[in-house]
């Protein structure tokens, strides 16, 4: 890796700049997501930052079981977020569809419509969950941003194989590159309560 | 007129080489105060270098036609526009180099918010025109303060060159038109009670809607260069003249730095006003103090 390439991928793990869209979400995990951002969990510290526009964002959250009236919404939104990208699907409902399962108004889960990064299921999750998996988004962004694009599109197709698998076995899923890297990470979403704001090294 | 001392204001100090670290500086020190204000922790120091590489690296869209060309050119304009208004400060005692007057200054100043209108309005994006829309009207309603404040400090002192208003010494009315100034700066920066032009809830993001990657970079940049521009300009105007070189810089620094200090704290602890009470502060509120300052500047001048 040169130099350049390598300062890029240090300076985009730690500037994620979300969109938030909600494709159908009974507002719980927009409410988490929001919540992230207040003093108690600060998700600035990692250079995260809201963005009004899905042109100047990095990562994409998606929460809701993706309704049929939003998926093309989804869609032309995931084509207006420029690459290097990557999706966090935020809450149980767009990995599996939650309660809302064979319901005739949805066209979920929402990794057959774009491909999932990260899943962060709960219903809703902890903010400190969602920070750990924007945080897991941001490295394998880092990482994409300078794979060649073959190896890219390849990694982006392997997290819908890992899901449809097992979806309840994956609390937060790293699912960058081969199914066999993938590990799940500590169940974020049983954490204990956050203590008060404190530095995080990113 | 010597070239190189005004290759060497434009290039090095206070122009580009201290302009573009500064400016990064003092978006951080934005983000960091606000995140202060709100009992947070707030980003990292290095955080807008992070964010301006990053958008380096990330793709654009393709752009074709006169609009396109329009749309690439505009952020370049705004960053060439507050980069010269910064190399143009008096900071440095030493005369020589090219002597710019106060009309040329306010005119650069002027054309970055002009880019913002320009670019808004060529995106074709509802909320970039609506974004613009708001930056224009806001333009005229802070504009009329900002410029009687300029002129009422100019006819104070008898001149509108920038060294020979630096080397003055202050007078009362001069402090008058550095408060109004100082009015004006928030609507100027896009801050708080006056960011109606980038107000994220309600138009995305305004006029950069369409706007990605380098040509972001490039207004991030931009945004931060007005913010040394501003602050530089009032620092420079309160600044008490010293021909000591070391000292004259830390002084505008360190005025610079409570400047971005106190709009900071201002933007954390108000809430966006709508357009009509906006128009209303600046052409009922202030106006007055601008008007003061102005007729008792000419009156002053006509006595003496």
């Amino acid at each position: 890796m040169n130099p350049w390439n390598r300062l890029m991928c240090y300076c985009r793990r730690r500037s994620p700049w979300l969109f938030h869209m909600n494709s159908g979400s009974c507002n719980g995990c927009d409410i988490e997501l929001i919540a992230a951002l207040t003093p108690r969990y600060d998700a600035e510290q990692l250079g995260v930052r809201l963005e009004g526009s899905p042109r100047h964002a990095d990562i994409l959250c998606v929460t809701g079981p993706v309704t049929h009236n939003s998926v093309q919404a989804i869609k032309t939104v995931y084509g207006q977020v420029f690459a290097p990208k990557a999706v966090v699907a935020i809450g149980s409902c767009p990995a599996t569809t939650n309660v809302f399962i064979d319901s005739r108004t949805l066209a979920g889960p929402l990794n057959k419509h774009i491909p999932v990064d990260v899943f962060v299921p709960g219903c809703p999750p902890r903010p400190d969950a969602i920070v750990l998996g924007v945080a897991k988004a941001a490295e394998i962004l880092a990482e994409r941003g300078v794979q060649k694009p073959a190896a890219a599109a390849l990694a982006a197709d392997a997290p819908a194989a890992l899901l449809t698998a097992a979806p309840e076995a994956i609390p937060v899923s790293l699912a960058s590159a081969a199914p066999a890297a993938a590990e799940p990470v500590a169940v974020a979403s049983a954490a204990a309560p956050a203590p008060a704001a404190k530095e995080v090294q990113p | 007129m010597n070239l190189t001392t005004a290759l060497a204001r434009f290039l090095i100090f206070p122009g580009l080489l201290f302009a573009v670290p500064t400016a990064w500086f003092f978006l951080w020190v934005e983000r960091k105060a606000v995140a202060r204000m709100q009992g947070r922790i707030g980003p990292p120091f290095m955080q807008p270098v992070y964010d301006f590489v990053k958008l380096l690296g990330k793709d654009t869209p393709p752009r074709t036609g006169v609009a396109g060309l329009l749309m690439k050119m505009w952020p370049l304009l705004a960053v060439s526009a507050a980069a010269g208004a910064v190399g143009l400060l008096p900071v440095l005692p030493s005369s020589g180099g090219f002597q710019g007057d106060l009309i040329l200054l306010l005119a650069l100043l002027e054309l970055p918010s002009a880019c913002i209108i320009a670019a808004g309005f060529s995106s074709r994006s509802i909320f970039g025109e609506i974004g613009s829309a708001r930056e224009a009207v806001l333009s005229v309603a802070y504009n009329v303060v900002f410029l009687l404040a300029i002129v009422s400090i100019a006819a104070s002192q008898h001149t509108f060159r920038l060294e020979a208003l630096a080397q003055l010494p202050a007078s009362p009315l001069r402090w008058l038109g550095v408060a109004a100034i100082l009015v004006c700066l928030p609507a100027k920066l896009h801050l708080n009670p006056f960011s109606l032009p980038n107000a994220e809830q309600e138009i995305y993001s305004g006029p950069m809607t369409e706007y990605a990657g380098p040509e972001l970079a490039m207004w991030e940049l931009s945004h931060g260069l007005e913010w040394v521009a501003a602050t530089g300009l009032v620092a420079t105007l309160a600044a008490p003249h010293v021909m000591i070189v070391w000292l004259a810089i830390l002084l505008f620094v360190a005025l610079s730095f409570f400047v971005v200090l106190l709009l900071s704290t201002l933007a954390a602890a108000t809430a966006r006003l709508a357009i009509d009470t906006t128009v209303r502060f600046y052409w009922q509120c202030t106006l007055i103090f601008a008007v003061l300052a102005i007729s008792s500047a000419l009156f002053m001048g006509l006595r003496s």
